[in-house]
């Protein structure tokens, strides 16, 4: 079984690894690339703890093979914040107690910002609607939408004022 | 899972060389299934062919009087697809109600088929729209590609290109998800072309099944009265911890009713 050569980019930046075919892009992202953001809960695509973006595509990363990476961009949870600037979503999820244990965190980030992207006004129902691929065992969701709904607001505040 | 042979084929005639090649290959579509299948060391295919790097296979067409979606083109795609959303809007709701944003983004139309999952949504569609499967060989109308529990009319390396839908007059899809998978407990697809009325079932049998005596009802009044007393039999549907043959048969009949009732 012959090791593939995977040029990508994540992040915006330029990266390369040599993984084996039964590699996950998720095994390569944290055991590889010391990528450890995105997080294993079920490994079958069930809990979105895995979430990162795949050419502007929210995908599970334990269901695509490293070497289906190559050529391709990504962007992971790593990405998010600004140096020490947390993203709008990242302090909203603090402010409101998002989050418990905090193994979901990463991948409700990534599909709350995938969410906000396509439509930075959604109501309760769709924000739900969205974050239907990612669990969360600990929060009830409820902290969740609020704080989603909360940075969608500051976001448009902040394009409105630009 | 157990490590195998990984092929990057660039068009799909290399793809089927790659196949024919392989001692027990398997078709990468979007993975959804077979990923986790592996994982779970259910199937060790000694080679993996992903259409991934195949452009011809992604893609949505309107030409001939059809709508053609190209076998890799996943959910998400169909769902925000403005033609589809115009002409056929009963195909464009059945993909967005398909799992969860993650698998809509990677999830193929032609692996969604090629799989035959019992309680997949596109083959209710397949077969209540009258499609048909073009294959790298030949063409096969929807009402022969299904074949049973995850079973096609496919041969061991025969690949899926394309999908063609013909222009229903009105098409409604009705599905009962389960909650937690959002597959169909049941999900009723109904289309009415050219006088003919077309009523396919998926979720509650083995394999997605056509109801003559509700198409027949509804090619004569088309109105949820029509189908009203139609009973249907639990004979030989799915029986799970999720609902008994019986709940899904009762089911069958309440998402049939709802689909023509959002037709009118």
């Amino acid at each position: 079984m012959a090791g593939h050569h995977v040029s990508t980019t994540i992040n915006g930046d330029a990266f390369e690894f040599v993984c084996e075919p039964d590699e996950t892009l998720l095994d390569v992202l944290r055991d590889r690339l010391s990528l450890t953001g995105s997080k294993e809960g079920c490994g079958t695509g069930d809990c979105g703890a895995c979430s990162v973006i795949l050419d502007g595509r929210l995908v599970c990363s334990c269901l695509v093979l490293g070497a289906e990476a190559e050529g391709r961009t990504i962007a992971t949870i790593e990405g998010m914040a600004d140096g020490d600037r947390l993203h709008p979503l990242q302090r909203k999820f603090l402010e409101h107690a998002a989050l418990q244990c905090g193994i979901c965190t990463p991948g409700i980030l990534v599909a709350a910002k995938a969410l906000l992207e396509k439509h930075p006004d959604p109501s309760e129902t769709e924000i739900r609607y969205w974050l239907a691929g990612n669990l969360c065992r600990c929060t009830g969701y409820d902290k969740i939408v609020r704080a989603v709904l909360d940075a969608a607001a500051e976001i448009r505040e902040g394009r409105d004022a630009a | 899972m157990h490590n195998f042979e990984y092929h990057r084929p660039t068009s799909v005639a290399d793809a089927v060389q790659s196949l024919k090649g392989a001692e027990d290959g398997k078709i990468l579509a979007g993975g959804m299934t077979l990923i986790p299948t592996l994982k779970q060391r259910l199937a060790a295919p000694s080679d993996l062919i992903d259409l991934g790097a195949i452009a011809e296979l992604k893609g949505i067409k309107d030409e001939g009087g059809m709508i053609t979606i190209g076998a890799a083109t996943p959910h998400a795609m169909v769902a925000e697809s403005e033609v589809v959303r115009r002409v056929i809007p009963a195909l464009a709701d059945l993909a967005e109600g398909i799992g969860d944003p993650q698998v809509r983004n990677r999830g193929t139309i032609g692996g969604s088929i090629a799989n035959s999952d019992p309680a997949a949504d596109y083959p209710a569609a397949l077969v209540g729209l009258d499609a048909t499967v073009q294959t790298d060989r030949r063409r096969i109308k929807a009402d022969d590609f299904f074949k049973g529990l995850f079973e096609t009319a496919l041969e061991e390396d025969e690949i899926v290109t394309a999908v063609s839908f013909p222009k229903p007059e009105k098409a409604c899809y009705a599905k009962f998800p389960n909650p937690a998978s959002r597959y169909a407990m049941v999900g009723v697809m109904v289309a009415r072309a050219g006088g003919a009325v077309r009523v396919a079932v998926t979720g509650a049998g083995p394999c997605v099944f056509r109801l003559p005596e509700m198409e027949q009802a509804l090619s004569g009044n088309f109105s949820p009265d029509a189908i009203k007393g139609i009973e249907i039999s639990a004979d030989g549907l799915n029986s799970d911890i999720h609902g008994s043959a019986a709940y899904r048969a009762h089911l069958v009949s309440v998402m049939a009713r709802r689909a023509v009732t959002d037709c009118a």
